[in-house]
């Protein structure tokens, strides 16, 4: 019986959801990477790939709270666009007039606007759903309207360009990474973060004489956090700067470029902003008293009530947590692309939703993990990136991509029956 | 008993839902060491009475004294920063956590850096439930998949963990078979004989004339009467809550 794989997982402490997910990105990629005739696993696809995954991913974090709160917020992708412009019109046509055209300070005044203003925004919305008790489809779906509205008049509807140069590297691309020898210190210092911390739950758990799990389960699940973290890092490592843009990132980076040199991309920097946020949100949801709040108001709304918890507080407290977090979404989609149109965050409430729900967050509330959203926006973008590679149409794709939320719905409900939640 | 002050004192409290008086001026009393039955048909008023004490509801009118100081209740902080717990007759449990995150649910023990201490609380819950229910063992699964009387009893030592003084028990034995119930009547006993003062809301009158020294009969949101349960007989108590008798003095409610 031991030897059943189920049990093997079940040491390791990997629950099934996780693992169905994987197994799910998994068979995605090598499907992929067949039809497209290997042209979707190279270290060129999979650096865009988590590109693109950054932005949407990051709104999926918050939007994991918002759901577990039995909300849902569909405003964000509005509130992105909105944010953007208003922050790129702010570095493009005001800071320039007063710090003087390409100040250093640009960009960081630029970005903290940007958090602040979907903080203030969200707090608003949750206010309205917290303490006026307006259910937060309305106030969201007004808002939805409204953002998209705000959008155009900042500008009368003019695309702002170009962003601040260093603004822009926030959004990737060859010059938005970290470069090979930062990325390989990014990678040995999560590797070690990941360590030490399997190895102090460890010590705390035995220390109060908790069953721990075998020394062996312990190592190989070490060496799967680290060797995932190492692996990632050596993939982009692997994809080589193209030589038009060689002598500028060359300078960029302070190296002597000597003929017949290659550099290599490494992580780029919205990947690092979302493992950065994906970290500091899986601590939030379950290691805070807020985070704590958040699911057990999800669980029971009455029950948290009773409890002393100020659940309309709480409200506020989430829906800000979510501005804040489309604020730096919409930095990343706004850097990324360098230039700012009334279009920007279009559908990505939809793209966001769709991603904590296939991540196994439950509409009904109370369920729902950082980590789900964050694959389940990856497998959000692999899929419809993968489709676009393999040449598949514009209508086909919204059609799978439709599909599979229902069906990966339907199958967290099946999976949630049968282990009786 | 009288000449003490009492531990609490609800005096002529009201409240009402739109146009129905649920609670219309009703004053109860508990002693340190005392039981005191609430007793009441459906919809006779008596969960409402003991929402205001608990923070749930807050009264239109009327004053509350715990240790004879006047105190306001607004909200569930209010009532458990004065040592008063409540086990729900729902239970009040997050279903989708585990038993010791209900347990310290609004009271989460925290280590040195501010963080949720997940390690603690499960050894603390450890230690109350086998005083409370040697038998419980299930401390990671959410308390979904616990039994009726394992819910209960999870319910049971959110109450009892936090130095209670005052403990409101909306029909704790309600869900229960008849051992789980024996260890309730058990531990009410023995909280008794610790000191604390217990509101026990109940339909069952044997258990209110097993388990209390008092009972308050409320009917139609308004108080019949407050005995002494060695002075009334079952019969006494069966005509206070479905006629609105009283037993010493023979009145009959009106309404």
């Amino acid at each position: 019986m031991s030897d059943k794989p189920q049990n093997i997982f079940a040491k390791l402490g990997i629950d099934t959801r996780l693992l169905g997910m994987i197994g799910a990105l998994v068979v995605l990629w090598i499907l992929f990477d067949f039809v497209t005739g290997g042209r979707f696993l190279t270290p060129r696809n999979i650096f865009n790939v988590s590109v693109q995954t950054a932005s949407v991913a990051v709104m999926a974090t918050g939007m994991v709270f918002v759901i577990v709160t039995r909300h849902i917020d569909l405003s964000v992708g509005s509130l992105l666009g909105f944010i953007g412009m208003t922050v790129a019109a702010l570095q493009v046509h005001i800071l320039p007039d007063i710090l003087g055209g390409g100040h250093w300070s640009i960009w960081i005044i630029a970005a903290i606007a940007a958090v602040v203003m979907g903080a203030i925004i969200g707090a608003m919305q949750g206010w309205i759903i917290g303490y006026l008790t307006v259910p937060a489809f309305i106030v969201t779906l007004g808002g939805f309207l409204v953002y998209r509205g705000a959008m155009w008049w900042v500008t009368q509807g003019q695309t702002v360009a170009p962003l601040d140069p260093t603004f822009k590297l926030l959004g990737g691309g060859a010059d938005g990474t970290l470069g090979e020898t930062l990325s390989w210190g990014f990678g040995v210092l999560a590797s070690l973060a990941a360590v030490a911390l399997i190895l102090m739950s460890r010590r705390r758990k035995s220390t109060l004489g908790f069953a721990v799990k075998p020394v062996w389960a312990e190592t190989v699940l070490i060496a799967l956090a680290s060797g995932l973290i190492l692996c990632f890092v050596w993939i982009m490592n692997s994809y080589p700067i193209a030589k038009g843009a060689l002598p500028r990132i060359a300078e960029a980076r302070g190296i002597e470029l000597t003929d017949g040199m290659t550099l290599y991309h490494g992580v780029a920097i919205p990947v690092v902003i979302l493992l950065v946020v994906t970290v500091v949100m899986t601590v939030v949801s379950t290691r805070t008293r807020f985070g704590r709040y958040v699911y057990a108001t999800g669980g029971n709304p009455e029950a948290a009530e009773l409890s002393g918890i100020n659940t309309r507080l709480l409200t506020v407290k989430v829906f800000a947590l979510m501005g804040a977090l489309t604020g730096i979404a919409s930095i990343i989609a706004s850097a990324r692309l360098g230039s700012v149109d009334v279009g920007l965050g279009t559908l990505d409430e939809l793209r966001v939703i769709a991603a904590a729900v296939i991540g196994g967050t439950a509409l009904s509330g109370g369920f729902g993990t950082i980590y789900g959203a964050v694959i389940g926006a990856l497998i959000m973008q692999s899929l419809q990136s993968g489709m676009a590679t393999s040449g598949v149409d514009a209508p086909l794709q919204s059609i799978v991509v439709g599909l599979v939320l229902v069906l990966a719905v339907y199958i967290d409900i099946v999976y949630r029956r049968k282990i009786g939640n | 008993m009288t000449s003490k002050t009492p531990l609490v004192e609800m005096r002529d409290m009201c409240l009402s839902f739109g146009g129905v008086r649920a609670v219309d001026h009703v004053t109860v009393d508990l002693h340190p060491g005392e039981v005191v039955g609430l007793l009441g048909h459906n919809g006779a008023g008596k969960s409402t009475l003991i929402k205001m004490l608990s923070g749930a509801y807050r009264a239109d009118s009327g004053e509350i004294f715990i240790n004879g100081d006047k105190v306001t209740i607004e909200n569930p902080r209010d009532a458990r920063a004065h040592n008063i717990e409540t086990i729900y007759q729902t239970l009040a449990l997050a279903d989708n956590l585990d038993a010791a995150s209900n347990l310290f649910l609004g009271r989460e023990l925290v280590t040195a850096t501010g963080m949720v201490d997940d390690d603690a609380m499960e050894a603390e819950t450890r230690k109350i439930m086998h005083r409370l229910n040697p038998n419980f063992q299930k401390f990671s699964a959410p308390v979904s998949a616990l039994s009726g009387g394992q819910r209960q009893s999870v319910a049971i030592a959110r109450a009892v963990y936090f130095n209670a003084k005052i403990l409101i028990m909306d029909e704790p034995t309600a869900a229960l078979g008849p051992h789980e119930t024996q260890m309730v009547s058990d531990l009410i006993q023995q909280l008794k004989s610790e000191g604390l003062g217990i509101f026990l809301i109940d339909h069952d009158v044997h258990q209110v004339m097993n388990l209390c020294d008092r009972a308050s009969v409320m009917k139609n949101g308004k108080l019949v009467g407050t005995v002494d349960v060695d002075k009334v007989t079952d019969d006494d108590l069966l005509g206070m809550i479905i006629l609105g008798k009283h037993p010493h003095t023979g009145e009959v409610m009106a309404g």
